[in-house]
């Protein structure tokens, strides 16, 4: 598989009033085309500012991307044009977000909003971009796909809507698709039609997906790789089996202890991380876990840790071997 | 400490009792019967405001809850739980059916008897952000109930409120803060000290950890078994996250479309799931082990749920079952055990 997108250091920060908010902090990682990749975090971690930035969709200013490189396709889309951009937005990389109520255009139909990324991104005519909603519409499983067109998405429902939303998303065929979060205003019966329909789409048409979730449980049945983020850094990078079968860094330790499972045995009690993640306007000198973390050691007050690889494919940032409790370069 | 007001029915050694043991001795110690409970909130229309219809959020459901237990009651959105808890607390007054509670059915009185009876039962919210009134600090919205319900002077109250502040694991120090000075987790623990100010026996517990995130829903799940414990409360558990409720539950009913499908033990209902809709629901959740989840396998529920204003004629469930028959588009099912209190409301056992 080749690479599909490359990110370099990106750092976006927000000044407001308060301060300058720290929300992505030089972050790196890649994606090989077809791969899913799900990255983890809970909210204000940076997880969605990060794929925003991406394709500069955060609100400027009060934003502002301050460092960093993202390689999509032999491009930099941080150095394209205004006009560059908009041509990869919605055509080779799609996105798709939280709430789908909010994210459709009440006062148009459906078979506008679909037809309108046909239009300017393919250069259809109205007819065929009408006749191609169609044939989108009943890819992603609406009955009565023809008669829905004209449509508006208050007479959708929840699951419906984000069905809408994903045939939006792959109208123009996209490389990739950015899913922001999409299953969690959703009910676990519809989570389930969602994200069986995504990955059944993915392996027909092949595209790259970057899954933005705060759901553990989602990712293991979808991801290939995983990215967990931290107050705007990636603590741990792995393959999505090592993740859950051999976490490293403290925070995933903890994640995945505080979560009830349904297939636990009776009177198990929850590891909860006491305390909460830092303010990003005025993060800690060390590792910004360093206050919540049972493992920590000294250096780890002082010294944010890089992220480093501890095996194939999985690294992390952190001081510490979490087996033995010592420092990893002892 | 918060027994010092010596209202709580329930005694310490009540907590002693282990949760199999509270079940068995169930029969002699319920402290909450629900039989057939409806509430149905009317539709009108027109210029005389005809009555053209009803949204049946609850339809009919009757459980028990036994003294020192959690009931779980898990459903997906518009199913009709939270409106189960409010009505049950008689912040809905029901359209018909009876709650009794203690003994005393709460549907039938109102007024200082009903005041008086809500000193026994409280409710924590879902959304920690808009069940706390911004403009109150902590120290009164804490010391509220306690001024509603006349109990101690100014000095004793605000002792309380330190002391409740403590047990729910806030700094005594922040009494006079304002609630946009806390995270989610914090406020939820306010609303969980507010709840346990009057020394209620039982608390509507309505998606206390929804709005939280992971690591901080856990610190709130445990603060909440910790209490149970301390103090013998019963809870009424409501939540859409089957792995949540499986957790915090001695037993769970699962509702859909304002009835309930099934009825047992956690442990039962996961081992043993009869309800085709529960089956479909147990499936659905998706469990953070991709070893297990590569495994698993999922049934798929077509469309939607139906509207409460307009169930399906027979079984609510039967327009989505993938084991549908003739008989549950026609007839409903009785709502019965099926041994050792599994309760289940479906055709394919009902002979």
């Amino acid at each position: 598989m080749s690479r599909l997108l490359e990110v370099e250091g990106l750092e976006t920060r927000f000044f407001t009033q308060d301060g300058v908010v720290h929300a992505v902090n030089g972050i790196s990682y890649y994606l090989d085309e077809g791969e899913t990749l799900a990255i983890v975090g809970e909210s204000g971690c940076g997880k969605s500012v990060s794929v925003m930035s991406l394709l500069r969709l955060i609100p400027q200013p009060p934003g502002k991307i301050t460092g960093g490189e993202v390689w999509f396709e032999g491009k930099d889309l941080l150095k394209l044009t205004d006009d560059e951009i908009r041509q990869v937005r919605g055509n080779r990389i799609a996105m798709i977000f939280q709430d789908p109520m909010t994210s459709l255009n009440p006062v148009l139909t459906i078979g506008y909003q679909i037809s309108e990324a046909l239009i300017l991104h393919m250069g259809m005519n109205k007819e065929a971009a009408r006749k191609r909603s169609v044939e989108l519409l009943e890819l992603v499983g609406i009955p009565r796909a023809a008669d829905r067109l004209d449509d508006y998405p208050h007479q959708f429902s929840g699951g419906m809507r984000q069905r809408v939303m994903i045939a939006m998303g792959l109208s123009c065929n996209p490389q990739l698709l950015i899913a922001d979060e999409p299953t969690t205003a959703l009910d676990v019966t519809i989570q389930a039609q969602i994200t069986d329909l995504v990955t059944r789409l993915r392996d027909e048409v092949g595209m790259a997906i970057i899954w933005i979730t705060h759901d553990l449980g989602v990712v293991a049945g979808l991801a290939d790789r995983v990215i967990v983020m931290y107050a705007g850094f990636i603590v741990e990078e792995s393959a999505v089996k090592d993740l859950y079968a051999d976490p490293r860094h403290p925070y995933t330790i903890g994640l995945l202890g505080s979560l009830p499972r349904l297939d636990e045995a009776r009177g198990h009690r929850l590891t909860s991380i006491e305390g909460l993640p830092p303010d990003l306007i005025d993060l800690p000198q060390g590792c910004p876990f360093y206050i919540r973390c049972k493992y920590h050691i000294e250096r780890c007050a002082t010294e944010n840790p890089k992220l480093e690889p501890v095996a194939p494919g999985h690294k992390i940032a952190c001081w510490v071997d979490v087996r033995t409790g010592r420092g990893r370069t002892e | 400490m918060i027994g010092r007001a010596g209202q709580n029915p329930t005694g310490v050694q009540e907590s002693a009792l282990d949760s199999e043991n509270r079940v068995a001795a169930g029969k002699q110690d319920m402290l909450l019967r629900v039989s057939e409970l409806k509430m149905w909130f009317p539709i009108q229309r027109g210029i005389l405001q005809r009555h053209v219809g009803d949204v049946k959020a609850v339809d009919g459901i009757s459980f028990n809850i036994v003294r020192g237990e959690t009931l779980g009651l898990v459903g997906e959105s518009g199913c009709g739980k939270s409106t189960t808890g409010r009505a049950i607390l008689q912040l809905y007054r029901p359209t018909s059916g009876s709650v009794l509670f203690n003994g005393r059915n709460l549907t039938t009185i109102k007024g200082g008897e009903l005041r008086h009876m809500r000193r026994q039962m409280q409710m924590i919210f879902q959304d920690p952000y808009a069940s706390l009134n911004p403009r109150m600090t902590v120290g009164n919205i804490v010391g509220e109930p306690l001024e509603v319900h006349n109990i101690g002077d100014r000095a004793e109250r605000l002792d309380r409120v330190r002391e409740l502040l403590a047990v729910v694991g806030l700094n005594p120090y922040f009494i006079n803060r304002y609630p946009h000075e806390f995270s989610g987790g914090q406020r939820q623990r306010i609303g969980v000290a507010r709840a346990l100010a009057v020394n209620p026996s039982f608390i509507v517990c309505d998606e206390p950890i929804s709005a939280l995130d992971v690591s901080i829903q856990a610190q709130v799940i445990n603060l909440l078994e910790d209490l149970q414990e301390q103090f013998g409360l019963t809870y009424l558990f409501i939540a859409h996250d089957l792995s949540v409720v499986r957790h915090i539950s001695d037993r769970i009913a699962v509702m859909y479309l304002g009835k309930i499908m099934e009825l047992t033990d956690r442990d039962e209902l996961y081992r043993n799931p009869m309800h085709p809709y529960t089956q479909a629901l147990l499936s659905a959740v998706p469990i953070p082990d991709p070893a297990i989840e590569e495994k698993r396998h999922r049934i798929i529920l077509e469309g939607d749920v139906p509207s409460p204003v307009n169930p399906p004629i027979g079984c609510n469930f039967s327009t989505r079952c993938p084991k549908v028959m003739e008989i549950c588009k026609e007839h409903e099912p009785d709502f019965r055990d099926y041994g050792e209190g599994h309760f289940v409301a479906c055709w394919l056992y009902q002979k």
